[in-house]
């Protein structure tokens, strides 16, 4: 309806943007009256990423008209900030932040060069960063939830990981139960999305794809090829994560952490 | 603050003491979080010899205990197995030859027979059923092998912690408030394993209790600690 009063297509966006931001208060105000108390944060979230993905929106512009080299510091950029938030799961780990990024960079970086020379990936700023962006975020997500799973899991399981390393186990085979749970539980969602592509959801990336003419099975294969990708980043990043997190845990195969 | 008392009775003799040390600590320092722990602790145990330390809570008896197969790391001093000093072995082959059993079972999901291959499985030596049900009878468990550790009551969880730890084939047995997590009948149970266990190893064993009766029933010699410091360097 906003077509018939609004011309522009920025102010189309935030006239949208304000609807949105209506239901969403509307939905912290029921939480009110339930004593939920989330009006502030709602209200600090919704405007906070308004703002933010305005800010976005304005580099895009400048960024996607720029040559394909831009992107990679974009690209580094993203990973900095996604292991900044990546880490403050482990924050009293030594080094978490270095570990974060260490995890999500190669994660991301490895699929990213390779699918670029592969040409599955345009070198080209309009694919590099949205599809770089994706493959970024989904690695973040792996290396909190493996960070967090292992961190808590070793915590709990301190008494048998010291009895393990007193039977004369190294700290890998005492901590392999808990690595292994913690990568697997990580890459829980991104497995669920490959399986259940096509059946239960149809990624977001399809509808720009079709909108811009592309064909609808050539769409289809690569929406395929996109979640396939953000699989192989997320199982890089959730192994140099647990092997990160192995590497401060453990010192001279003694259990050094205190997650 | 005196540090050693000989138990008349319990087994062996005080000759032993006069052999030549299995595993002798020399000013064994442990330093955590700017507080000493374990103050240049001094001390050594005869292949044969069962000695107990005993002492009040947060004396630093496990955490001596620890810096003997060097699940913590000493501050300064050295420990010396069989003349070597276990700084220089390899930390896996320590482990297997100085076996140690903690305050709580923390066994592994599965069965008693998992537990108890468990060491020798990670040198890659397999343990055939009889010889996982001889570790059984020794701490009283003939017949347990197929059974889930998570059905076991605390009594039995810990012998069955025993019988992995004699697994290995220790030479020095190092065990930490064994029965501290169990009730007197269970104790009691655990106690009897224990003493099967230690007529097992070869070499010599070490156990910490704040229970003085006990250190009485099972060792030859008791040491005792306080505020980090066992009293007498030259025991």
């Amino acid at each position: 309806m906003f077509e018939q009063w609004v011309h522009s297509q920025v102010a189309l966006g935030l006239g949208q943007a304000a609807v949105v931001c209506a239901l969403a208060l509307a939905v912290a105000w029921l939480g009110h009256l339930r004593k939920l108390q989330l009006g502030r944060e709602t209200a600090v979230a919704l405007l906070r990423g308004l703002l933010q993905m305005l800010a976005i929106g304005l580099v895009l512009v400048w960024l996607l008209k720029g040559a394909a080299l831009w992107s990679v510091p974009a690209l580094a950029a993203m990973c900095a900030a996604a292991a900044w938030m990546a880490h403050r799961k482990v924050h009293s780990v030594p080094h978490a932040y270095w570990l974060c990024l260490r995890a999500i960079g190669t994660g991301s970086a490895v699929v990213i060069v390779a699918m670029v020379l592969a040409h599955v990936i345009p070198y080209k700023a309009t694919a590099l960063v949205p599809l770089g962006s994706m493959i970024i975020a989904n690695s973040m997500n792996t290396c909190s939830q493996v960070l967090e799973r292992y961190s808590s899991d070793l915590k709990l399981n301190a008494g048998r990981v010291e009895a393990a390393l007193a039977l004369g186990a190294s700290a890998s085979q005492a901590a392999l139960p808990y690595a292994k749970n913690s990568t697997t539980a990580a890459l829980i969602p991104s497995l669920n999305s490959l399986r259940s592509l096509g059946i239960v959801w149809i990624p977001g990336f399809a509808a720009g794809m079709l909108l811009s003419g592309s064909d609808p099975v050539y769409t289809a294969i690569y929406q395929f090829i996109v979640i396939a990708m953000i699989y192989a980043a997320s199982g890089l990043t959730a192994l140099v994560a647990a092997a990160g997190y192995e590497g401060a845990a453990f010192k001279e195969e003694r259990l050094v952490a205190q997650p | 603050m005196q540090a050693t008392q000989t138990n008349e009775s319990a087994r062996g003799d005080g000759a032993m003491a006069d052999r030549k040390p299995l595993l002798l600590a020399e000013g064994v320092r442990r330093e955590a979080g700017g507080r000493v722990i374990v103050r240049e602790a001094s001390f050594s145990l005869a292949a044969g010899e069962v000695v107990a330390i005993t002492g009040p809570s947060g004396a630093g008896k496990s955490s001596l205990l620890r810096l003997l197969n060097r699940l913590d790391a000493p501050s300064a001093g050295r420990v010396l197995l069989a003349g070597t000093d276990t700084g220089a072995l390899d930390v896996h082959e320590l482990r297997w030859r100085v076996g140690m059993v903690m305050q709580q079972a923390n066994l592994f999901p599965g069965t008693v027979a998992q537990n108890v291959s468990y060491g020798p499985g990670l040198r890659g030596v397999v343990l055939n059923a009889d010889e996982v049900e001889e570790l059984l009878r020794t701490v009283g468990l003939a017949g347990y092998a197929r059974r889930d550790v998570a059905a076991l009551s605390g009594g039995e969880a810990q012998r069955v912690s025993l019988a992995r730890t004699l697994a290995n084939r220790p030479q020095v047995l190092l065990l930490d408030e064994p029965t501290s997590a169990l009730d007197e009948a269970a104790k009691r149970v655990v106690e009897e394993a224990l003493r099967a266990a230690m007529a097992q190893v070869a070499g010599a064993c070490l156990i910490v209790t704040h229970d003085e009766a006990q250190a009485g029933r099972l060792a030859q010699r008791t040491l005792l600690m306080q505020g980090g410091s066992l009293g007498d360097p030259h025991v």
